[in-house]
């Protein structure tokens, strides 16, 4: 099946909570209401037809200028090789997504690392801590305005430019 | 005829400070502190084609037992902590190999928010062996020189008091 005809059957299921438009770059993506992202992708996984049994990425991007965090869903069907990218906008002040660690086991990870770097709130979510940073870190680095500590447990993260010595 | 040459031929004579740095130096046993690629080095500087184990320096799975830590690789902020730690689990005296840029200066990885910019802002390092990653010769030579350090050093030498420094 092909992403026009997947895009096609989320469209007639889900209505307006799916995106008019099928972006067909190197990934055809389209966009997914963020409340209803959870309801798509258990569609994607539960219809044989579909048949989306891996997720095979999931990551956020940090969109500052339209105040929003846009988290993408990479998914991919072994048993009809076929794939499709789903991606879900939430606003930046308060990023907040449904869990779809119940759909695929490894979103559990994939969320843990959205939420510590990027400060993605996920509802549902089972363990939802730091994976990467320190459990005592401060704020979300991959954030574009995260501003660097100058440091952490008394060791300095500045260090004079050795060109200037 | 002097004392010395009274004594058999089967006796040596050394100064007593020179032959404890020598059986320290011989049996330098290293904890296992492999973090990133320089780990990989590290692996081949301990195998059979350099073969560190030929200096008496051994891997150890503890900081426990342990005279000299090689901090091989990125040193993250995270991982720093638990370095100091391992640090001071090591019984005295004990010695810090920084090997490579990462553990140096934090290297190609300095501007990163998660990165210590070099092992010396934890823990103190006697050397520093240069490279991205250093070759096992360069290790080697690492080891060789901190075998040069403990050789100098003087634990039998009374202290200097603290009056008579002064004056």
């Amino acid at each position: 099946m092909d992403a026009v005809e997947i895009h096609r059957r989320l469209r007639e299921r889900f209505g307006s909570a799916v995106s008019a438009d099928l972006q067909a770059a190197d990934w055809s993506t389209c966009a997914v209401e963020g409340q209803s992202i959870a309801a798509v992708c258990a569609l994607l996984r539960d219809d044989p037809e579909l048949g989306f049994d891996c997720l095979s990425n999931l990551s956020a991007v940090d969109c500052k200028k339209d105040d929003t965090i846009e988290v993408y869903y990479h998914l991919l069907s072994y048993r009809h090789r076929h794939q499709i990218v789903l991606r879900a906008a939430t606003p930046r002040p308060d990023p907040i997504l449904p869990t779809v660690t119940h759909l695929w086991p490894i979103a559990d990870w994939l969320e843990r690392e959205a939420f510590d770097l990027m400060g993605v709130r996920f509802t549902g979510h089972p363990d939802l801590r730091r994976i990467l940073m320190p459990e005592d870190w401060v704020g979300h680095p991959l954030r574009k305005d995260f501003v660097e500590p100058d440091e952490y447990h008394g060791i300095s993260t500045r260090r004079e430019s050795l060109l200037k010595l | 005829m002097s004392l010395i040459n009274s004594v058999p031929e089967t006796l040596v004579t050394a100064k007593l400070d020179d032959v404890l740095n020598w059986t320290r130096k011989s049996s330098v046993w290293y904890m296992l502190f492999g973090l990133a690629c320089c780990a990989i080095e590290m692996m081949q500087t301990g195998g059979p084609r350099s073969d560190l184990d030929r200096f008496g320096a051994v891997p150890r799975a503890t900081p426990r037992v342990s005279d000299l830590i090689i901090v091989s690789g990125t040193l993250t902020l995270k991982m720093a902590l638990r370095t100091k730690l391992l640090y001071e689990q090591m019984p005295d005296p004990k010695y810090v190999i920084s090997m490579g840029s990462c553990a140096n200066c934090g290297g190609l990885f300095q501007l990163a928010y998660s990165v210590c910019d070099g092992v010396d802002k934890v823990i103190p390092v006697d050397v520093y062996v240069p490279g991205c990653p250093p070759r096992p010769e360069a290790l080697t030579e690492g080891l060789l020189k901190l075998q040069e350090k403990i050789q100098q050093e003087r634990w039998l030498v009374r202290a200097p008091d603290a009056d008579t420094a002064a004056a």
